[in-house]
C-alpha cells in the first residue's frame, strides 16, 4: 500500500484504478473495503482538484555563463 | 620549318592555357555526365572524370568547394558540373575545374537526404528497439525551437487547453539556416544534461525543404538518438518528412500534433475520473447494502432472537439422534452375524483337509508337489499326506496314462 499523501497525478489514477477493481471484486473485508472507499475518494477528490486548479506555467530557458540553466522572459508570448 | 619560331613546353602550354581561359565558354561551362573514378586526396581535393558514351573528361574540386557539398558524389552519379576548363601545364592536360556540383535529374538536396537516411539506417538510428516510450503525463516540456515563431505559440496554446498542469520549456534556438543544426542539437543535449524536462518537442512550422534543412542534418539526428529524454519531432506540415522524423520516438505531423501527442486531454481525464467516482460509489454502496443484508438475516434468526428455544430444540434433536444410532448398530451387528456364518460355510467347502477325507493324497516328492509322472522317478521317496497323518513312500515304477502327457 502506498505511504502517506502527495501521490503523483499518474500515480493517484493507477491507485484509484486499483482501488476500484478491488472493491468491485467484492474480495474484500468489509474493514478493508470502507478503508479503500475512503481512500478512493480522498483520490478523487485531489486528483480533480488538480485538474481543477491547474495553471499552465510556461518559462523559456537558456544556458548561464556555467551553462546552468536561467531563467528568462517570455518577451513575445500572448 | 627552320623560319617558324621554336617553342619550349612551358611556352606551348601557356600559350594554350592563355587560349582557353580567354574564351568565353570554357571559363563558365556546365557539363552533365557520369562521374567515373572518384577520389578524395589526403590534401581534400576531390578528383574524377565526368563521362558519356563519347568521351571524358578529368575534372577537380577542390576543397573549399567540396566542402560545400550537401551530398557525396560517387562513381556512377549522373551529375552537371559547373566551371572553368583551363590547362594543368606541369602534364598539359585540360580539366574541368569545378565549383559547383549538382546531382543531375534530382536536387542535391534530395540526394543528399537520401544518402543520410540511408547511412543512419543502417546504423540503427531509426530502430524501433531503440525507441523510447513517452511518459503518460508529463510534467516538464521542453520545447526546443524558436521563440518567436507561429509554431512555439501554436504548441504552447495546446499544451495548456489540453494538459495545463505540464510545465513547458522553451528552449531557443534557430531552426533555419546554417546555425540551426548547432543550436538545436546543442539545445537538446542541454536539456538532457541539465534533466530539464522529461519530454522534448523539437521542430518548427512549414516551410521550403531548405528551410526545414536543419532537420535533416546529422548531427541533429544524433542528438536526438542520444537523447534519454523520450523526443517528439514536429517539423513542418503532414507531408514533410526529415530525418529528425525518423529518429525521434515519436513523429508528429505538425507542431500542433505534436502537442496534442505529448499530452492527455484533460477532459478525457475529468471524464474519466467521474466515471471512477461513479463505479466506486457503486461498489461501495453495493458492498454495504450486502452487509446490511447479511446483518438483518442474522438478526432475523430464531436462535437469537430466543436462545432457550434453540436449546430446547437441540435436546429433542439428540433424543431422536441417539434413538437411531441404537437401531442402526443393533441392525448392524445382526446383518454382521449372518455374513460370518456364510463366509464360514464356504471356507469349509474349500479346505484341502475336507478333499483327503473324500479319499485324495497329496504326494510330495524332492521337486515338491507331485502333478505329473515327470515330477518323480522310481526309487525316489514320497511322502503322502492323507486325511488324518502322513505315509512315506517309495516309488517303484512310472506309467504313463494312454492318451496324456506328449
Amino acid at each position: 500500500m502506498p505511504t502517506k499523501k502527495q501521490l503523483s497525478f499518474e500515480d493517484s489514477m493507477k491507485r484509484l484504478e486499483e482501488i476500484v477493481a478491488r472493491l468491485d471484486s467484492g474480495e474484500a473485508p468489509l474493514e478493508e473495503a470502507l478503508a479503500l472507499f475512503e481512500e478512493g475518494s480522498g483520490l478523487i477528490r485531489t486528483c480533480s482538484a488538480a485538474l481543477d486548479k491547474a495553471e499552465q506555467k510556461v518559462h523559456k530557458l537558456l544556458p548561464g555563463p556555467d551553462g546552468a540553466p536561467v531563467e528568462a522572459e517570455m518577451e513575445e508570448m500572448p | 620549318m627552320n623560319a617558324r619560331p621554336v617553342y619550349s613546353v612551358t611556352q606551348i602550354n601557356n600559350y594554350i592555357k592563355g587560349m582557353l581561359d580567354s574564351d568565353r565558354v570554357l571559363t563558365g561551362v556546365f557539363i552533365r555526365g557520369e562521374i567515373s573514378n572518384y577520389k578524395v586526396y589526403p590534401s581534400g581535393h576531390h578528383y574524377f572524370s565526368l563521362k558519356d558514351e563519347g568521351g571524358a573528361i578529368r575534372c577537380v574540386l577542390f576543397r573549399r568547394e567540396a566542402s560545400s557539398l550537401r551530398f557525396r558524389p560517387q562513381s556512377g552519379m549522373m551529375v552537371v558540373a559547373y566551371g572553368r576548363i583551363t590547362v594543368f601545364p606541369r602534364d598539359g592536360a585540360y580539366q574541368l575545374y569545378v565549383s559547383v556540383l549538382q546531382p543531375d535529374g534530382v536536387g542535391d538536396l534530395h540526394v543528399a537526404f537520401e544518402q543520410l537516411k540511408a547511412r543512419l539506417s543502417a546504423e540503427g538510428l531509426f530502430d524501433l528497439e531503440h525507441k523510447k516510450p513517452l511518459p503518460k503525463y508529463p510534467k516538464r516540456i521542453a520545447l526546443v525551437t524558436s521563440p518567436a515563431g507561429a509554431a512555439v505559440r501554436d504548441m504552447l496554446r495546446i499544451l495548456g487547453a489540453r494538459w495545463p498542469m505540464a510545465e513547458a520549456y522553451v528552449v531557443p534556438c534557430r531552426v533555419q539556416g546554417a546555425e540551426a543544426p548547432a543550436e538545436i542539437a546543442g539545445a537538446i543535449a542541454w536539456v538532457n544534461a541539465y534533466r530539464l524536462a522529461d519530454l522534448i518537442i523539437t521542430g518548427r512550422g512549414g516551410g521550403s525543404m531548405e528551410d526545414l534543412w536543419c532537420f535533416n542534418d546529422e548531427g541533429v539526428a544524433r542528438a536526438i538518438y542520444a537523447s534519454e529524454i523520450p523526443v517528439i519531432s514536429a517539423v513542418g506540415h503532414e507531408p514533410d518528412v526529415t530525418i529528425a522524423d525518423y529518429v525521434a520516438d515519436l513523429r508528429a505531423a505538425t507542431p500542433s500534433n505534436a502537442a496534442e501527442l505529448a499530452v492527455p486531454d484533460q477532459n478525457e481525464e475529468y471524464a474519466r475520473l467521474d466515471y471512477l467516482k461513479r463505479r466506486l460509489a457503486k461498489a461501495g454502496g453495493e458492498r454495504l447494502r450486502q452487509e446490511r443484508i447479511r446483518l438483518d438475516r442474522f438478526s432475523r434468526c430464531r436462535a437469537l432472537q430466543d436462545p432457550m428455544t434453540w436449546v430446547q430444540d437441540r435436546r429433542v434433536l439428540l433424543d431422536y439422534q441417539r434413538d437411531r444410532l441404537t437401531h442402526a448398530l443393533t441392525a448392524a451387528l445382526g446383518e454382521d452375524r449372518e455374513r460370518f456364518a456364510r463366509l464360514a460355510a464356504s471356507l469349509d467347502a474349500l479346505s484341502p483337509l475336507k478333499v483327503l477325507s473324500r479319499g485324495y493324497a497329496i504326494a510330495r516328492g524332492p521337486l515338491g508337489v507331485v502333478r505329473s509322472v515327470k515330477d518323480a522317478a522310481p526309487g525316489d521317496e514320497l511322502n503322502l499326506k492323507v486325511s488324518d497323518g502322513d505315509l512315506s513312500c517309495t516309488v517303484n515304477g512310472r506309467a504313463d496314462s494312454p492318451g496324456k502327457g506328449e
